[in-house]
């Protein structure tokens, strides 16, 4: 789960890691009111999850408090495209307001779970600004990084091995070593998967301030965080994956024209690369989960068929445990109550198999039955042409 | 032969008296695997279904010699439940449990080799399963054939279609391994190759992998290095869309590593045989064992 730069900074001034002032206007007259209060220049900031705000308009700087009104108006309800976003863009519902800081170095900085170490690493870089990657592919050696063991956490030397490498010194090192130490609890405290300040900003009177931050959690960890989960943002996830974690359904949209569901990740996955395969395009990711109820059946049906751009729709169940006549009495059920529009698809495997087919074939609906995985796709490939 | 599991295995069941615990270790049971009872704690000394109940994992070894366990204990008790076994010193840890925070794996991981002759499988897995002879997971029994097949996967029900157009075409399976879909686990494609390629009843190996991480491309320089048997590999997640998490916590592909293709490549220039269909798993695994299909 993300959330917004707003809420990052809130949690950060919870954790007393320095950021800048700032908070979410109410409306143009809010923006201008908090402008003054920071001495009559602000800096106006869209709140939408995706980067590359700055490129795409979202980020601007209100040189007096009436341009800050102006800006605020512009912004709010904008559909702000960045490089992120897709051409379709994002709504901006939110606008942060940002006491402007005078910088003088802008660094790079960030905590995330290192798969390959199994542990959390620490980044930094003092190229800031630009996106790590591109320092990652061009100046390697710029990137310090130090894995911190779970049973210490991260130590005062391996903080003072990163500040000192950021080139920072006198108060501007103390403050580094704190703002690292504090940025660790954080993200161990809150099960984050990733926190990135970037820019790292070390100003001209040598504060440390996190000029923005993003910051991710590992959706494994939010049953221990109701704080956080109410950060959640529903304006930024695609209406149908909202319900569809109503449901605890597994769902991505894509923008194919062959709706998928499946039970499994891995076979979710598998079945949407072999529809790519025999020359189709998937419209969707779906997994209705290893156990697929009756109910999680008929749930992902209407979600799939919502989607306008379906024009068929593969169901693939390997049901190990499971038993097929039930998949196959859920199938037709969900059939009934929504009524499909589009030819379906539907491959079974598990216990009682044959029955299952029975049932689909005597449904009456058009549910085409298919023997194998191969003859699934192409079947279904057919169907959406 | 085969790995890991076999006639040997006395195992027990961390939560077996909930659903899924009680489900699966009857399941388990009913393959032929010796299932010796429980843990749940508070509810040491009862019975369930004819299993015996203890409180603790250390009493469950002491009293009943279990040298495996599968742990059905929710999210937020299961990184406990494995440190529990571990320190009771049981042999083969199957955590089925899907959900584990990150960071509790990681402090998990960071004891393992503290414990030498432990061995943990998962989290988020189907378990394990050595054909005709024991089960320890949640997989379906009677799709298995027994033979000489090593299978390792990522993925549960991706592993269940190789395994049954393996039997389809008459191919058995020495053992299958579910390592999981989580970023942080115990057994590795890399440690599942290494246990098949010392097993002398096992031929040659089908590694299913997905999206993200870079456990597969570490698998491809083992094998090509060390392997001496033919392998197939399929990869899920060809068609994922960056920067989206794909059902599994750790199939996700991030800064534009971790794609689909990247692992192909290095598995193909490994010298194993990759199809790009997961339709064609068996038929490729027939080819390589030059079986006629």
């Amino acid at each position: 789960m993300n959330i917004h730069e707003y809420q990052a900074k809130e949690l950060l001034r919870l954790y007393k890691v320095a950021t800048p002032n700032g908070r979410v206007a109410q409306d143009a007259e809010d923006a201008r009111m908090i402008t003054k209060e920071y001495g009559g220049k602000s800096v106006v900031k869209a709140q939408i999850h995706a980067g590359g705000r700055g490129k795409g308009g979202g980020v601007k700087f209100a040189s007096d408090p009436d341009k800050a009104a102006e800006i605020f108006k512009a912004m709010l309800g904008m559909n702000l495209v960045t490089k992120q976003t897709g051409a379709e863009g994002r709504k901006v519902h939110t606008v942060f307001i940002s006491d402007p800081v005078d910088i003088d170095r802008e660094l790079y900085l960030a905590f995330l779970v290192d798969r390959v170490t199994s542990r959390v690493t620490l980044m930094a870089s003092t190229e800031g600004g630009v996106e790590i990657e591109e320092v990652a592919e061009k100046t390697p050696e710029k990137i310090l990084k130090v894995t911190v063991d779970p049973a210490l956490g991260l130590t005062g030397f391996q903080a003072r091995q990163i500040a000192f490498g950021l080139g920072l010194q006198g108060d501007s090192f103390k403050k580094g070593v704190t703002f690292l130490l504090n940025l660790y609890r954080l993200f161990t405290e809150k099960d984050c998967s990733m926190v990135e300040v970037n820019p790292l900003v070390i100003t001209k009177q040598g504060d440390v301030i996190a000029l923005d931050a993003k910051i991710g959690f590992d959706d494994n960890g939010l049953f221990r965080h109701p704080d956080v989960m109410a950060m959640r943002d529903l304006n930024e996830e695609a209406s149908e994956e909202t319900e569809a974690s109503k449901f605890n359904l597994n769902f991505i949209k894509l923008d194919g024209t062959i709706g998928c569901m499946v039970n499994g990740a891995g076979l979710a996955m598998g079945t949407m690369d072999i529809i790519k395969y025999h020359g189709g395009s998937p419209a969707n990711f779906l997994d209705v989960g290893g156990g697929a109820t009756e109910d999680a059946v008929k749930n992902a049906f209407r979600i799939i068929l919502q989607d306008k751009a379906v024009k068929a729709v593969l169901v693939n169940i390997f049901g190990g445990i499971m038993r097929c006549d039930i998949v196959a009495g859920g199938i037709v059920k969900a059939a009934k109550e929504i009524g499909i529009s589009v030819p379906v698809v539907v491959r079974l495997e598990g216990t009682n198999v044959e029955e299952g087919k029975q049932i689909l074939a005597d449904s009456g609906y058009n549910l085409i039955v298919a023997n194998d995985l191969r003859d699934a796709a192409e079947k279904v490939v057919a169907a959406a042409k | 032969m085969a790995v890991l599991v076999g006639n040997h295995t006395k195992l027990i069941v961390q939560g077996i008296t909930g659903r899924e615990g009680l489900f699966h270790a009857e399941g388990s049971l009913e393959y032929g695997t010796q299932v010796v009872g429980g843990v749940t704690p508070g509810k040491g000394g009862t019975e369930i279904e004819g299993f015996k109940v203890w409180n603790t994992v250390k009493e469950a070894v002491q009293e009943s010699g279990a040298n495996a366990t599968m742990i059905f204990v929710p999210p937020v008790g299961a990184a406990d439940a494995i440190l529990e076994a571990l320190d009771a010193g049981i042999e083969l840890i199957v955590c089925i449990t899907e959900g584990i925070p990150v960071l509790d794996m990681v402090k998990v991981k960071r004891v393992l080799p503290d414990y030498p002759k432990s061995r943990l499988i998962g989290p988020n897995c189907p378990g394990i399963i050595t054909p005709g002879s024991a089960k320890i997971g949640i997989m379906p029994g009677r799709i298995h054939k027994a033979g000489h097949v090593g299978v390792v996967s990522r993925s549960g029900t991706l592993t269940y279609e190789a395994v049954g157009q393996l039997t389809a075409l008459g191919i058995g399976q020495s053992t299958c391994i579910g390592i999981g879909g989580d970023p942080v686990n115990g057994t590795s494609h890399i440690d599942a190759l290494k246990l098949f390629n010392e097993d002398p009843d096992t031929h040659a190996v089908i590694m299913i992998g997905e999206i993200g991480g870079s456990a597969e491309e570490d698998a491809a320089a083992w094998v090509k290095a060390n392997m001496k048997k033919p392998v197939v590999a399929f990869i899920a997640g060809q068609t994922a869309p960056p920067g989206r998490r794909m059902g599994h916590a750790g199939a996700i592909i991030s800064g534009g590593k971790g794609t689909a293709e990247e692992k192909m490549k290095a598995l193909t220039a490994a010298g194993i045989t990759v199809v790009q269909s997961p339709a064609d798993m068996g038929r490729a695994m027939a080819e390589r064992l030059g079986i006629k299909a």
